[in-house]
C-alpha cells in the first residue's frame, strides 16, 4: 500500500481532527475533577436511590451551605456527590444527620481536596507534559545522531513530538466533548493516560522511523519516497499486531474492570489507536514532505 | 553449549515455579506443605484497594527556624503516629512530604475501623503555646500597620494577623512533660503542667523576665488565659484555670497525649470503602486474566511455535513481575494494576518486532536460525530507543504528581524493564536451542 501518495488525504483527515478537537476545548473546555479543582466527592449506597432516598439526602444537604451540589447515580444502589471542599468535623457531622434520615445509608468514598493542592498539581501535570516532550525529544536528537544520511537527524524528533502532541490533542479534545455530553471528568488518571499515549505514540513512531533509517542506511541511491513507504509497509503488521496485543487488555479492564479506572483505560484506548494511526499515516509521509526541502 | 542452554532453561523454569509458590503461598499451604517464613511476605496494597483513608496535612512552619524544619517535621511524625497508634488503627504510614517551600504529612491509614475517631484525634491536638506581653512601643507600632493595611484593598494576612499585645515565646507543647487535672481552693477545676528539663529552663528566664507582667497561655491559638507572674518559677510547674470539669478532663489527656511541636492543617483526604476496594479488585483481576488470555492466544494463532514460546516467556514475564512488586514491596493501586496490564500488551511488542522482522529475512531463503538472530539483531535499536521513551515517561510521572500515581509510574516502569529480559533473553534462549536441535 502507497501511504506516500495519500498524504494528503490523511493531512486533511488530522486537519479536520485537530480543528475539532480544538473547537471542542474552546467551546466546551475542561470538566476539571475534584483533583485539580479543589472540592468533595462523597459516594453513598442506600437502598432504592430511585426512589424519594435521593431527594432526602440533597433535600438534607442543600440546607448545609455547601456551595453548587452535583448529584449523580452510578447504578440502583450509589449516588455520588460533588460539592466545596469541607473540613472533616463537617464531614462527620453531615453523615450523621443523613444517617438520621435514612439508617441504612453506607459510604463508600469519600475525597476532599483543598483548592492549593488542586491548582498545585495542575501546575506540576503542565510542567510534567512538558517535560515529556523535552525529554523525549531530547533523546530521539541523540539517539539519531548518527543518521544524518539524506535526513537531519533532529527532524526525526521533531517530527515524533509533533505527531505526539497530534495525538495528545486529539485525546484532550475527545475528553472535552465526552466531559461535556457525559459529564465525564480531566481527572489525575486522565494525565496519567496522557503521558502513556504520550510514551506509546512515540514508541510506535520511533519504531517507523528506525526503519526508515535503516532503509536509507541500506539503499543509498533509491528514491526517497520509495525508501520510507518501503519502511512503512515493512512495519505495519507489527504495529497493528502491536496495538492489537495492547488494546486486548485494554478492553478487557474496560468491560469488567471497576468504574474507577474507566476514565484511565478510554483515554488509553483511544490514545494506542490515535497513536498507531498517526505514526503510519502521519509520521512518514511528514517525514517524507520535510526531507524534500533542503533546509 | 546446547546443553548448556539447555540447563540455563530448566533453571529459569525452577525459579518460575518457586517464584510462583512466592506470589501464591496459599495453594501449597492448603495442602499442608510447609514453607519458610520468606513466603509470608504479603502484597502491599493501596488504599483505594485495601480499603482506607489518605490524608493530606500541611504545617505551620512560620514560627519555626527554616534550619529547624526537618527536625520539627521529624518530631511531628512521631507524636501523629503515637496518636494514631492510641487510636486503635493499625500500622499507620506516616511519611514527610516536601513540596516546593511547603512541608506536608501524608498519613496513610489502612482499613474503615476507627478511621473516623483517628482523624478527629490527630485534627484535634491541642497546640499549647506560652506567650509574652509586648512593649507599648510594640503594640503601637503592630496597630498602626494594620490600620494602614486594613484601608488597602487587599490587606497582607500576615501582618493583619499579627497578635498586637502578645508576641510569641519559644516556649511551646513540645517541652511538656505531663499534664495533671486538680483542684484549687474554691474546688474548681485546674490543669497542672510539669514541663521537662529543657522546658523549666526555659520556663524560669521566661517568669524572671516578665514578673509583675502577665503570661499568656494558648491553646491552638485561642487564649486560655493570662495569669500575672509573681515571682521566678525555678520549677518548672505551671497552672491553668477557667474550665469546666469535662473541658479540663478532655484537654489533660489532649496534652499528655503529645502537644503538636507545629501546628497543622487537613488539606485533603480522601477515604475507600473496603467493599468498593473488595469489589475493584475483583473486578480488576477478572479483566486482568481476561486480557491476558486473548494477548496469548493472538500470538499462538498469529505466530505458531515462535509466538507460543513469546507467550511462556509472557507467562515468565508476569510471574517474574509480580514476584517483584510483592518483594520490593511497591504499593498496588488501581491505576498500578492498570500501568502492568498495560504492560503485558506491550511486553511482546518486542517479539512481534523481532518475529516479523525474521519473516522477512525468511521469504530471502534463510535458515531459520539465522533469520531469527537476525530478527534480534536488527530490530534492537527500535527496542531499546521505544522504551526508553516509555521509560522516560514514567520517571517523569514519579517525580512530578502525587502518591496514587506514582505507583503507575514505578509499576509501567519495572514492567517494561522485566519485559526486555524475558522478550530478548529468554525467548532468544527458547529459539536457539529449539532450532539447533533439528
Amino acid at each position: 500500500m502507497n501511504f506516500i501518495n495519500k498524504r494528503k488525504l490523511f493531512y486533511g483527515f488530522s486537519i479536520a481532527m485537530i480543528a475539532s478537537s480544538f473547537l471542542c476545548l474552546a467551546i466546551f473546555g475542561f470538566n476539571w475533577g475534584i483533583d485539580f479543582t479543589g472540592g468533595s466527592l462523597w459516594e453513598l449506597t442506600t437502598s432504592d436511590v430511585q426512589n424519594d432516598n435521593l431527594s432526602k439526602v440533597v433535600d438534607y444537604l442543600e440546607n448545609e451551605e455547601l456551595g453548587q451540589i452535583n448529584v449523580q447515580t452510578t447504578n440502583e444502589d450509589s449516588l455520588i456527590l460533588r460539592f466545596s471542599n469541607i473540613s472533616e468535623e463537617k464531614h462527620v457531622q453531615l453523615f450523621k444527620g443523613l444517617q438520621e434520615i435514612i439508617p441504612s445509608i453506607q459510604e463508600r468514598k469519600f475525597e476532599s481536596i483543598g483548592p492549593s493542592i488542586g491548582q498545585e498539581l495542575k501546575s506540576k501535570s503542565i510542567w510534567a507534559v512538558f517535560l515529556v516532550f523535552f525529554g523525549i525529544l531530547t533523546y530521539l536528537w541523540y539517539a539519531f545522531r548518527h543518521s544524518s544520511f539524506r535526513i537531519p537527524s533532529y527532524r526525526y524528533g521533531v517530527l515524533a513530538v509533533s505527531v505526539l502532541m497530534h495525538d495528545a490533542i486529539f485525546i484532550a479534545g475527545l475528553f472535552s466533548l465526552l466531559g461535556k455530553l457525559k459529564g465525564w471528568e480531566v481527572n489525575s488518571d486522565f494525565l496519567v493516560a496522557l503521558l502513556v499515549v504520550a510514551g506509546y505514540s512515540v514508541h510506535d513512531t520511533i519504531v517507523v522511523f528506525d526503519r526508515i533509517r535503516e532503509n536509507i542506511r541500506l539503499k543509498r541511491n533509491e528514491d526517497l519516497k520509495e525508501i520510507i513507504n518501503l519502511g512503512v509497509n515493512q512495519t505495519l503488521i507489527r504495529s497493528l499486531n502491536t496495538s492489537l496485543t495492547t488494546v486486548f487488555p485494554l478492553i478487557t479492564l474496560y468491560f469488567l474492570g471497576p468504574i474507577s479506572i474507566k476514565v484511565l483505560v478510554t483515554a488509553m484506548i483511544s490514545g494506542v489507536i490515535i497513536g498507531t494511526y498517526s505514526s503510519i499515516c502521519l509520521a512518514a509521509p511528514l517525514l517524507y514532505d520535510w526531507a524534500l526541502k533542503r533546509t | 553449549m546446547n546443553y548448556k542452554k539447555l540447563l540455563i532453561i530448566i533453571g529459569i523454569f525452577i525459579v518460575t515455579i518457586l517464584l510462583g509458590i512466592f506470589i501464591y503461598p496459599d495453594g501449597l499451604k492448603e495442602r499442608g506443605i510447609v514453607l519458610p517464613h520468606f513466603f509470608d511476605k504479603s502484597f502491599n496494597l493501596g488504599l483505594d484497594v485495601s480499603g482506607g483513608t489518605l490524608l493530606l496535612y500541611e504545617a505551620d512552619l512560620n514560627n519555626t527556624d527554616v534550619s529547624n524544619y526537618a527536625t520539627a517535621m521529624n518530631g511531628l511524625r512521631d507524636v501523629i503516629e503515637r496518636r494514631i497508634n492510641f487510636s486503635g488503627v493499625k500500622e499507620p504510614r506516616v511519611q514527610i512530604n516536601k513540596s516546593g517551600e511547603k512541608w506536608r504529612l501524608i498519613v496513610e491509614l489502612a482499613g474503615i475501623k476507627d478511621i473516623k475517631e483517628a482523624i478527629k484525634m490527630i485534627g484535634e491536638t491541642p497546640y499549647l503555646e506560652f506567650k509574652e506581653v509586648r512593649t507599648e512601643e510594640e503594640s503601637k507600632t503592630i496597630l498602626g500597620l494594620q490600620e494602614e493595611e486594613s484601608k488597602k484593598e487587599e490587606p497582607d494576612l500576615r501582618t493583619m494577623q499579627t497578635d498586637p499585645y502578645f508576641k510569641k515565646t519559644s516556649l511551646t507543647g513540645k517541652y511538656l512533660e505531663r499534664a495533671e487535672l486538680g483542684f484549687d481552693q474554691n474546688s474548681l477545676p485546674i490543669i497542672n503542667l510539669q514541663f521537662n528539663d529543657e522546658g523549666t529552663k526555659i520556663f524560669a528566664i521566661l517568669t524572671k523576665k516578665n514578673v509583675g507582667q502577665p503570661l499568656a497561655i494558648y491553646l491552638d491559638n485561642h487564649l486560655l488565659n493570662a495569669p500575672i507572674v509573681r515571682e521566678e518559677i525555678p520549677s518548672g510547674r505551671a497552672q491553668i484555670s477557667g474550665h469546666t470539669l469535662p473541658e479540663a478532663k478532655e484537654l489533660v489527656t489532649g496534652l499528655n497525649q503529645g502537644a503538636l511541636p507545629v501546628p497543622i492543617n487537613l488539606i485533603s483526604q480522601q477515604s475507600v470503602g473496603a467493599v468498593l476496594g473488595e469489589e475493584s479488585i475483583q473486578k480488576i483481576a477478572k479483566a486482568a486474566l481476561w486480557g491476558f488470555a486473548l494477548v496469548l492466544m493472538f500470538m499462538i494463532v498469529t505466530y505458531g511455535i515462535p509466538g507460543l514460546l513469546a507467550s511462556i516467556s509472557l507467562i515468565i514475564y508476569v510471574i517474574l513481575t509480580i514476584s517483584i512488586f510483592k518483594a520490593l514491596p511497591v504499593t498496588l493501586t488501581l491505576a498500578g494494576m492498570t500501568g502492568f496490564i498495560l504492560s503485558v500488551g506491550m511486553a511482546v511488542d518486542a517479539n512481534i518486532l523481532i518475529f516479523e522482522h525474521a519473516k522477512e529475512e525468511i521469504k530471502k531463503n534463510k535458515p531459520i536460525r539465522i533469520s531469527m538472530e537476525d530478527g534480534f539483531q536488527r530490530s534492537w535499536p527500535a527496542i531499546r530507543d521505544s522504551n526508553i521513551a516509555t521509560i522516560i515517561s514514567a520517571v517523569i510521572l514519579y517525580y512530578f504528581t502525587s502518591s496514587m500515581i506514582k505507583g503507575f509510574s514505578v509499576t509501567l516502569a519495572i514492567g517494561v524493564v522485566v519485559s526486555l529480559i524475558t522478550a530478548l533473553y529468554i525467548t532468544r534462549l527458547f529459539l536457539q536451542v529449539l532450532t539447533t536441535n533439528k
